[in-house]
């Protein structure tokens, strides 16, 4: 008896040795900073999930670096200073080699001092304002000249608007975002009475005025459109009351930069039909490498209706980068991680490539897709090349001349091209 | 790639004739045959050689194109109208102008054609164009507005011929005002273009003005003028029904509040208990409307329009038992301990938010609108109300009136009345006092469900509902003046309005602050709100 268990427990180990050849040696740990209650629950845990499903597929593939990889879950709850708390005990207590993490842009610079700091990764998978670099994080959402300018170019061209609507929610994100925007039209030629900037509180609720404002706006004989960096919940009864009162988007299209094929998820889209959205990813892209992610994802969330979005592509981007970059690497540390994910390829969803950028931002195509009765997008119009992302608009009087490289040679956030100096603080060490 | 898009253009014009030639037959037929898919401008250009033809029998090809059932093989460029057959990946072919079915095939070898904004312009013109002489006046009607917004010139002959045929006077008085908006497009002769501004003019609305500040950008003379008089009426018009309109906007906004605000001023105005998980009994209602919504969908689809009714009666027996649950549960334990009632309702709060979200998910939840509330009634040319929002108002009305009633003409609320004003004298009497309070709460909590029912219709359906109303319900109650239902009334109206007249100068954020440091300053005032209860029961 006493034999046969020897035997046994030799074969246990033998087989355990062979297949898990590549995973001895302790995990590798991956933290994953995102609000699972409060607001931001409804886009954020999506998130979560896509990290975990990204983490458990490179374990069946055989780890990194030899070694397993551990996801570490924390709620940041939609408050802000609970997320630079949780960011600093990720680092210092469960000592993750990286995090992927946030959505908002306030969340983003509440923990960035953390990972300045602590001398962190982060990697931030939604599209923001742009205007800054750190050399701790990498950007692989859009930056404005990935997404905003070029739905702009699109209207001004296919639709021939030249009067414009700057509907907002009142943060960093839309007030920055808005700025770059009216700045972008007046030098191209549009008056600055053909432009209304509105902003609106979190979670507002009651449109009515609002749009039969834009209705009055849009009356004044010229084509109008609404460029909507409205946030979150509020969009849900802002199309409802566009709707409402008939605004079709044949006669003033809306194109947001926030709403994706989650937002959708809880609306009845037809009255919504033809308004836009520009984002760097669609559900509807039809591509081998997409079809492949999105029967992924339903076999992980074990549930075939729910949908994929631009910030998902974005983790899915940023991990495999990360992945890479170690390998190159030979080592998780995040100063070698650092130097090396600059140059960094890999592929995306939409059938081309992102390329990790030295200002930390990447390479994306930009598409334009119109709502579709089934809450999808419709691609109507994409970018012929990837657009690089650029840190510090060029748009802006205040940041024209500024770049971001962290490359040995500039090694800088904000370096600023006239005087040749590095003006932030936030250089490293 | 836009000269691609040329040489694609050329090609198309040097094959058109051969196929012309090879059969000489009726001009849709032709139509059909020339188009080969291609670029957005191509299929433009098909519908107007569709819109072209004056022939009805084009009509379902539209209806095709814009329901994405209109198909281009990829080998020959041959169009068809196709539906996705019963099989996987497959479509049911038939032939475009005759509708004759030819059969199933494999879906490979074909493109849908696209359809953008720019299309469903054309598309909704190339309808107009083609049903002005429909023997539907409805129909007529709305392809004089269509006609109207795509100004097409193409489309002149036949307005006029529909003008001299028509004689329905609402219909006609859209054609002219179709005729009118043509003529000032394409440009017209003094006299022509004088009686097209009268015309237009006379129609009133941001279409109109739209149309007219567009000829005053381009004219002179006599036509300016008259464009710019035109302008000047309208606005002035519009001006004055903006404020009607800003006083309506109030209303509902207020009527909103109130229906949050009622069931509030039941459980912490009359009853005195600081409740702080009313707004999520507000979004069970919600989420109540959602379940019986979904209920109807999976059991008679045709009368997913009167879900709403059965919802409304639901919602306040699940808040309403809710309600009574948390009174014999955990408030009755804490009367006249104020700060732990707080703490103890703001855990159940965060106790139900978080048992919705297991449940349900932390996504909003679809809630749709029947369709007897959506559209709008223009009760005026300019004027505009949301038949939505009509609805919420009048719901209000009825919930305020019915909830008046119980309180002023039952033995129930003679009762309750009796247990607030002096508890012990109405229990020497033989009022289950106990058994009241439970009551009186399951009312206001029952309430707090109705609001989530009409709540459900202008906001997101979410775990996270409740938290927008209570911080507005409180301000409303303790604005009013606590224990006074009138005071709730007025204190939600004249909120209501007040932010909606703030609104266009201050913009949102701000006359959200501003109404706030006016009711604290208010409170300062007049702490007990603007209808403050007198005499015993303020004691008690």
């Amino acid at each position: 008896m006493k034999h046969l268990k020897h035997i046994l427990v030799g074969c246990t180990a033998l087989v355990a040795a062979s297949a898990a050849h590549a995973q001895d040696g302790e995990p590798i740990k991956v933290g994953i900073l995102h609000s699972l209650s409060g607001t931001m629950a409804i886009s954020e845990t999506t998130l979560k999930d896509v990290m975990l499903m990204l983490i458990a597929d490179q374990n069946e593939a055989g780890g990194l670096l030899g070694r397993p990889l551990e996801p570490v879950v924390v709620d940041i709850a939609s408050d802000w200073p609970l997320a630079a708390e949780k960011a600093r005990e990720l680092l210092t207590v469960n000592e993750v080699d990286a995090v992927f993490g946030c959505w908002t842009s306030v969340c983003r610079k509440s923990v960035l001092p953390v990972f300045e700091e602590l001398d962190g990764l982060l990697f931030y998978p939604v599209q923001y304002e742009g205007e800054e670099s750190q050399r701790n994080v990498f950007y692989t959402g859009a930056a404005p000249n990935q997404q905003a300018i070029p739905a702009v170019d699109y209207l001004m061209e296919e639709e021939g608007v030249e009067r414009w609507v700057l509907a907002g929610t009142d943060y960093v994100y839309p007030r920055t975002t808005n700025k770059i925007l009216e700045q972008y039209l007046l030098d191209h030629g549009v008056d600055a009475e053909d432009i209304m900037i509105n902003y609106t509180p979190f979670g507002h609720s009651d449109w009515q005025t609002i749009v039969s404002d834009i209705k009055a706006f849009g009356s004044a004989g010229k084509k109008t459109a609404v460029v909507s960096t409205i946030n979150g919940d509020a969009n849900v009864p802002f199309y409802k009351e566009l709707g409402n009162q008939g605004i079709a988007a044949t006669d003033i299209p809306v194109v947001a930069f926030s709403v994706g094929e989650e937002e959708l998820a809880g609306l009845d889209t037809t009255p919504l039909v033809g308004h836009l959205a520009a984002w760097n990813y669609f559900m509807s892209v039809d591509t081998p490498e997409n079809e492949e992610f999105i029967e992924g994802w339903h076999e992980f969330i074990e549930s075939d209706a729910r949908v994929s979005n631009d910030p998902m592509e974005a983790h899915y981007i940023g991990f495999n980068m990360w992945v890479e970059a170690v390998e190159k690497a030979g080592t998780t540390d995040p100063d070698a991680v650092i130097d090396a994910i600059i140059g960094v390829e890999v592929p995306n969803l939409t059938g081309g490539t992102a390329v990790m950028l030295p200002n930390h931002h990447i390479t994306k195509p930009v598409l334009i897709g119109e709502i579709q009765a089934d809450g999808q997008f419709d691609v109507v119009w994409e970018t012929d090349d990837l657009v690089p992302g650029d840190a510090w608009s060029d748009f802006l009087p205040e940041s024209a001349m500024l770049e971001a490289d962290w490359t040995p040679a500039v090694n800088c956030g904000n370096f600023n091209k006239d005087t040749g100096m590095c003006i932030g603080a936030s250089a490293a060490e | 790639m836009t000269s691609f898009v040329r040489i694609l253009a050329f090609a198309v014009c040097l094959l058109a004739p051969l196929s012309a030639a090879a059969q000489d037959a009726d001009p849709l037929e032709q139509a059909v045959a020339d188009f080969h898919g291609g670029s957005y401008s191509d299929t433009e250009a098909f519908l107007q050689a569709l819109a072209a033809t004056g022939d009805e029998r084009a009509l379902p090809i539209i209806d095709a194109l814009e329901n994405d059932q209109l198909y281009v093989r990829e080998t020959d460029g041959v169009a068809f109208v196709a539906v996705e057959g019963e099989e996987d990946d497959t479509l049911v072919l038939s032939d475009p102008v005759t509708g004759e079915e030819i059969g199933t095939v494999p879906d490979d070898d074909f493109d849908d054609v696209r359809v953008n904004n720019r299309i469903r312009r054309a598309i909704a013109a190339a309808r107009g164009a083609l049903t002005l002489l429909s023997d539907d006046a409805g129909v007529r009607a709305r392809a004089a507005d269509s006609v109207f917004t795509s100004r097409d010139a193409a489309a002149l002959d036949t307005v006029r011929e529909a003008i001299a045929q028509e004689e329905n006077d609402r219909v006609l008085k859209k054609l002219r005002e179709a005729e009118a908006a043509i003529l000032l497009d394409q440009g017209a002769d003094e006299a022509d273009t004088l009686a097209a501004i009268e015309t237009v003019r006379g129609r009133g609305n941001r279409d109109a003005l739209s149309m007219l500040t567009r000829v005053t950008a381009n004219s002179d003379g006599a036509v300016l003028e008259a464009a710019q008089a035109a302008v000047e009426d309208i606005e002035e018009r519009l001006a004055l029904l903006g404020i009607v309109q800003n006083i309506w906007y109030g209303v509902s906004l207020g009527s909103v509040l109130l229906l949050a605000a009622t069931g509030l001023a039941i459980t912490f105005g009359v009853m005195g208990v600081i409740n702080m998980a009313h707004g999520e009994l507000v979004m069970l209602g919600a989420y109540t409307t959602f379940l019986v919504q979904q209920f109807f969908a999976a059991t008679m689809p045709g009368a997913m329009d009167y879900a709403l009714i059965v919802a409304a009666p639901a919602a306040f027996l699940v808040s309403g038992g809710m309600g009574v649950a948390l009174e014999r549960g955990i408030i009755r334990h804490l009367y006249g301990r104020p700060l732990e009632t707080l703490l103890a309702t703001w855990g159940v709060s965060l106790i139900l938010q978080q048992l919705v979200r297991s449940i349900f998910g932390p996504s909003n939840v679809q809630v749709s609108t029947p369709t007897w509330m959506t559209g709008t009634w223009e009760v005026v040319p300019g004027l505009a109300l949301t038949l939505g929002r009509i609805s919420i108002v009048l719901f209000t009305i009825v919930v305020f009136i019915g909830l008046m009633a119980v309180i002023q003409r039952t033995s129930f609320g003679l009762r309750m009345r009796a247990v607030t004003q002096n508890r012990r004298m109405a229990g020497s009497v033989g009022i289950r006092s106990g058994w009241i309070d439970a009551l009186t709460f399951g009312l206001g909590a029952g309430v707090a469900g109705l609001a989530g029912v009409a709540i459900s219709q202008i906001d997101n359906v979410s775990p996270n509902l409740g938290q927008t109303y209570i911080i507005d319900s409180f301000l409303v109650v303790v604005f009013g003046g606590v224990g006074n239902l009138w005071g709730t009334l007025v204190g939600a109206l004249s909120l209501g309005v007040a932010n909606k007249f703030l609104e266009p100068f201050a913009g949102a954020v701000l006359a959200k602050i501003l109404i706030l440091i006016a009711v604290i300053l208010f409170i300062q005032r007049r702490p007990r709100g603007l209808f403050a209860l007198r005499g015993r029961a303020v004691e008690a």
